[in-house]
């Protein structure tokens, strides 16, 4: 990574709130920051933690998860138990010495264009200033190797000026 | 590109031959999106046999160009890279089955609400327009051909609200033939319709031309009315609703009933009605709303019935002449099929005591629109005569518009009918009461419908004062002799820009148009989506407006937003049209996006059976092991995200797709982390 480091965001999307708002966005002209990458997922309770981690160790900084809000799902309670697994997961990131700021949970409805585009926004400023997450040195270790995760650098050394060359 | 690690390799068919299409759409993708380059890209990538990019790919041309490739070059899957799937994915899985390709193939990139709508940095948008499209190509790779499902359509069809909406809807489709059930909160049927005096701006009774139709409705073979009653649940999918209807205790037998009215008469309890008359005038602790009440029974309310609160009365039994009272009813669970559902709950009206120094509630001359259509009714409490608490004509009237719309405090949005309704009540003071002054206070006069204008000018002309300014407070407190005993409305005057202080002798709150209290419940219990006040959202604003994002659920009327009556009985009429559509046509294809479990790998822990919000899943016990009833699974992958022995798939949205769409989407920052470590 350069000194024009640019945070990747893989932004969950449920087909039925999240991503109409995120077409609404666009379709209103919203200029956001375009570090967010849409995958559309019917629910966001389809979203496993497996998916998450795999963005994680595919290099993306940051993984945002957008459903409907509490009560308005479109499988009723889906977003629930996408912000049960979201509250442990989080958990588990941060054991793995991710900073829990890089998994984040919005609620935007079909109609909120600008609530989806102004998370996207917050969480690349808030990337931005975390620094690149790599994976290879945070989780799995100086040489990218599995083996040698107990030497792992702590969570704060990911915080290093994103100028440091990896 | 090299290929990555991971789920997708070693089963990738390296035979596999996809066309990358990226559309301009005329400037809106090119002009921030570089597609040429993209093109060139994608073009190199492997698996594609061909990149194309094209002004309009939704165009007949753009579809023949597709469809030319899949037949010459062979093409196994298609990339389209262009607008929201919702917009056009059937247009090109349409394309794919004419060309012979199985049209779940097909993978849209959304690169114009997601990407070049979205930004205005053109090396960003190029560089996410490339990952967009990689991570539909390594997803497309893994898609498998899927069949629609094709689902028969019940008849039957559910309307949820009697008033004129409702009632509408019930009709055009009964008359076509086909059966309704009405369901009907309060004990009679035709909604906010009915409490009106005069319609604007053809001042035609509103009774005159509702009640007839509310006739029809409790006359039609077609329909059966099912008044007094809410939904409790909905399950199942279009064409197949399943519908529990909870029957209120009416403790009124209707087989014996006539509806002749002593049980009315004789009941000694009166009770001030909250609901009809809006607290302006009383009914019984049995009755009808109103006289001409469709159905015909009274009901008893159960809080204020001497009876059921003493124990002691039964004047209404002692006096009914079929023996009809049944103080032991109790409520009834009716359960039925339908194959569509119109939802048609209505509005509520704003809440005027919410802003205090308007006075209502507080200031005895303060009341409501709807207290003053009551009043003016000439089926009302006061015989359709306009009086004070003092039982005098008023001398002087205030209206004021806007009263909890286009406020910021309130509600945002304009409630659409007050202006108009509010110019009616002026012409209808002046009828009654020709020597009082009456003074209308608006912001604007919003009189955009048809005849409207010409209603306001009509109004104008017979002389009514036209204030404009947002009314600041409504006191009692005088500073005046001119003032003393009177109600004051300061207001500043936009047009004079001065403070004003109109004395009066009664003030009428035009109060708006409101969600129902409980529409984010009734939401919920159709799977429906509201809007920040609460009103439901429509799958399209303009292009379908009467569809919900729910299959086979529609909505019409003031449920949807505010509207007038017209409007409201044109989407009444067009939701019936289009269940009557659905019916006509019989059956209704469904996309394939269902869950399956894999017998072989479920290891029978149950934890989907819980999960799953449609009770779609069963646990064999014989077998030790859960299966998916297909006809109930909707596709949200709930089930598919929590099952730990990765036994079961969502077809569309399986796990290996999803894995390879991450993969894909993040191609580049993937080889930059391989370069850096």
């Amino acid at each position: 990574m350069s000194a024009t480091y640019e945070p990747v965001i893989v932004g969950f999307l449920c087909n039925w709130c999240s991503y109409r708002a995120a077409d609404l966005a666009g379709t209103a002209r919203l200029h956001y920051a375009p570090n967010m990458r849409p995958i559309r997922v019917m629910c966001s309770g389809r979203v496993e933690p497996d998916l998450v981690l795999k963005a994680f160790r595919e290099g993306a900084d940051g993984v945002l998860i957008a459903g409907c809000h509490p009560g308005e799902c479109h499988y009723i309670e889906g977003n629930l138990k996408a912000l049960r697994r979201y509250v442990l997961l989080k958990r588990l990131i941060r054991q793995l010495g991710i900073e829990p700021e890089r998994l984040q949970l919005v609620w935007a409805s079909a109609s909120e264009g600008t609530v989806l585009a102004e998370a996207v926004n917050r969480m690349t400023e808030q990337l931005r200033a975390l620094g690149p997450l790599r994976w290879r040195q945070t989780v799995l270790g100086g040489d990218g190797h599995p083996a040698a995760a107990a030497g792992a650098p702590k969570a704060e050394a990911v915080a290093t000026p994103m100028t440091e060359e990896a | 590109m090299q290929r990555y690690d991971g789920v997708a390799e070693e089963e990738t068919i390296m035979s596999e031959r996809v066309g990358v299409y990226i559309c301009h759409c005329g400037t809106n993708i090119a002009g921030m999106v570089d597609v040429a380059e993209v093109t060139r890209w994608a073009g190199e990538l492997p698996d594609v046999a061909i990149a194309r990019d094209y002004k309009f790919m939704c165009s007949s041309l753009g579809q023949d160009l597709i469809e030319k490739d899949i037949k010459e070059l062979g093409l196994t899957r298609v990339v389209v890279a262009a607008c929201s799937p919702h917009m056009h994915e059937k247009t090109f899985r349409g394309a794919a089955q004419r060309a012979g390709l199985n049209p779940f193939l097909v993978e849209m990139a959304n690169i114009r609400e997601l990407d070049a709508w979205a930004t205005d940095d053109k090396g960003a948008a190029t560089q996410k327009a490339k990952a967009l499209i990689n991570g539909a190509i390594q997803r497309v790779l893994l898609h498998e051909p899927l069949e629609m499902i094709t689902v028969t359509i019940n008849p039957n069809t559910l309307i949820v609200g009697g008033g004129i909406a409702g009632i509408t809807a019930a009709l055009e489709l009964a008359n076509a033939g086909y059966h309704v059930y009405l369901v009907e909160r309060e004990p009679s049927i035709g909604g906010h319709m009915a409490q009106l005096d005069k319609t604007f701006p053809t001042l035609d009774c509103a009774a005159c031309i509702l009640t007839p139709r509310m006739v029809d409705v409790g006359q039609h073979p077609n329909i059966t009315l099912l008044a007094y009653s809410e939904v409790e649940a909905v399950e199942g999918y279009v064409g197949n609703f399943t519908v529990t209807v909870r029957k209120k205790a009416s403790y009124v037998n209707e087989e014996l009933c006539t509806g002749c009215g002593i049980c009315e008469e004789k009941c000694p309890k009166k009770v001030v009605d909250q609901v009809f008359e809006a607290g302006i005038g009383t009914r019984k602790a049995i009755y009808r709303p109103f006289p001409q009440a469709v159905p015909k029974y009274p009901v008893i309310d159960r809080e204020n019935c001497i009876y059921f609160q003493k124990g002691k009365c039964k004047a209404c039994q002692i006096f009914c002449p079929t023996n009809a009272i049944d103080f032991e009813q109790q409520d009834k669970i009716i359960q039925f099929e339908v194959g569509n559902i119109i939802v048609a709950t209505g509005y509520d009206p704003f809440d005027a005591t919410r802003i205090p120094h308007y006075g209502f509630g507080r200031l005895p001359n303060v009341i409501t629109s709807v207290q003053f259509e009551r009043m003016v009714n000439a089926s009302g409490p006061t015989g359709g005569r306009i009086v004070m608490k003092d039982g005098n004509p008023p001398k002087s009237v205030g209206i004021i518009h806007c009263v909890g719309s286009r406020d910021e405090n309130y509600n945002e949005y304009c409630s659409r009918v007050c202006c108009m309704y509010s110019l009616k009540f002026a012409h209808l003071v002046r009828e009654r009461l020709p020597d009082a002054e009456v003074y209308n206070f608006y912001i604007d006069i919003r009189a955009s419908g048809k005849r409207y204008e010409e209603f306001y000018h009509r109004v104008m002309m017979e002389g009514t004062n036209m204030i404009r300014g947002r009314v600041a407070e409504v006191t009692d407190v005088a500073r005046t002799a001119d003032e003393e005993g009177k109600l004051i409305i300061q207001v500043y005057d936009t047009l004079f820009g001065e403070q004003r202080r109109i004395p009066v002798d009664m003030v009428i709150l035009s109060v708006g148009v409101q969600p129902r209290k409980d529409a984010r419940q009734v939401a919920q219990l159709f799977g429906l989506g509201c809007d920040f006040a609460g009103f439901f959202t429509e799958r399209h604003p303009k292009l379908d407006p009467l569809l919900t994002m729910v299959e086979g659920i529609y909505i019409a009327g003031a449920c949807q937003g505010p509207m007038a009556i017209p409007e409201t009985v044109a989407q009444g009429a067009g939701a019936a049209a289009r269940v009557a559509g659905m019916i006509g046509r019989g059956t209704v294809v469904m996309e394939p996006i269902k869950a399956f479990i894999d017998p072989e790998k479920c290891s029978g822990c149950r934890i989907c059976n819980n999960l799953c919000p449609y009770k779609a899943i069963v646990y064999h016990e014989d077998r030790k092991i859960s299966e998916v009833i297909s006809a109930l699974c909707q596709g949200c992958g709930t089930c598919v995200a929590a099952c730990p022995s990765a036994a079961i798939t969502g077809a569309h949205f399986t796990h290996r797709q999803l894995m390879a769409q991450v993969e894909g989407i993040l191609w580049d920052v993937r080889q930059a982390m391989e370069v850096s470590v």
